[in-house]
């Protein structure tokens, strides 16, 4: 079982999510150079945070023609896990393997503080160890990310219950003032239609030690090596 | 042919612009208050080397679909100049 970590020009959570994850799992975690073609070693990829291509043009949108991107498209066909937080969340929005899109905060800042988040979702392949409207608490990190879909879209993915994350209050509650950003609903994080592509803004792998402020990350992660294993199971590897 | 493309993106008028709420509000306080709905976008030129105007008008709206402007939340506006017309 193995992660892999791409790095673009320009990510700077890559390493932090590197230590996390294997920190947290105990598993194989490889860094992938955004000109790699050939992920077919890994079972999970994170796309992880940071300002890839200098967010010229607008956040991710460079960095979906990496060469690294036909392969990540092509691992999450295979129903293979996909994992990509805050600007790895913009770049699977910009590829089209997440609907909607991330842009400027309502609030015109760049903010950087911790976050209540509601888990909305717990059958899913990184969220099953958490409980239903499980209250946690993420770091966000960012500027560009307020949440859009249009009216049709954002309808559908509450529908199918593609909302994983949603900004909340201490108590769970989704309000407008608990939103940082002005994303529609709320949303933190949602995943595609199979479960196996996840996009959220906040940070878990900034949560997964009590000396950086807390551990509700670590069950993302140990969810996801669980899912792995089963997966690997189900077709037949180790 | 060589031409110039310019090109400008903005958020579609569904789409809040919180940057151009916030310099509404500043035009406000300078004392233009007959000044409303300001919008904030980009302008890319480019020299494009097309058989004609159409040609290269078409290529422009492949270019600003794919990448230059994401259609969720932004739309486009095209102006093709013939390059010696460019002073």
């Amino acid at each position: 079982m193995k992660f892999g970590v791409v790095i673009f020009p320009g990510s700077n959570c890559d390493a932090d999510c590197h230590d996390a994850v294997a920190a947290v799992t105990g598993q194989e975690v490889r860094y992938v150079w955004h000109e790699e073609t050939d992920i077919g070693d890994i079972d999970c990829i994170i796309l992880p945070g940071g300002f890839s291509y200098g967010d010229y043009l607008r956040c991710g949108a460079v960095a979906r023609f990496s060469p690294v991107m036909d392969a990540v498209v092509e691992h999450a066909a295979a129903g293979k896990y996909v994992i990509g937080i805050c600007n790895g969340f913009q770049v699977l929005t910009e590829a089209g393997l997440l609907p909607g899109a991330l842009y400027r905060n309502a609030g015109l800042q760049f903010i950087c503080q911790t976050q209540h988040l509601r888990v909305e979702r717990v059958d899913l392949p990184c969220t099953h160890f958490y409980t239903p409207h499980q209250v946690i608490e993420f770091p966000i990190a960012h500027g560009e990310g307020c949440y859009y879909a249009d009216p049709e879209t954002l309808a559908r993915l509450e529908e199918q219950g593609q909302v994983v994350f949603r900004y909340c209050t201490t108590e769970g509650d989704v309000t407008p003032s608990a939103n940082p950003n002005g994303s529609l609903n709320n949303i933190a994080g949602i995943c595609n239609i199979d479960g196996n592509v996840l996009g959220l803004m906040p940070h878990p792998e900034r949560r997964c030690d009590r000396l950086i402020g807390g551990t509700d990350g670590k069950k993302l992660f140990k969810a996801l090596a669980e899912s792995m294993r089963v997966q690997a199971m189900s077709i037949g590897r180790r | 042919m060589l031409y110039e493309l310019h090109v400008e993106i903005t958020l579609k008028p569904t789409v809040m612009d919180a940057q151009g709420t916030t310099i509404e509000r500043a035009l406000h306080k300078m004392g233009h208050a007959n000044v409303s709905n300001v919008r904030i976008g980009k302008f890319v030129t480019m020299e494009i080397d097309a058989e004609h105007a159409a040609a290269a008008r078409a290529v422009a709206e492949t270019m600003c679909t794919e990448l230059l402007a994401n259609p969720i939340i932004e739309q486009f506006h095209v102006v093709v100049v013939e390059k010696e017309s460019v002073a």
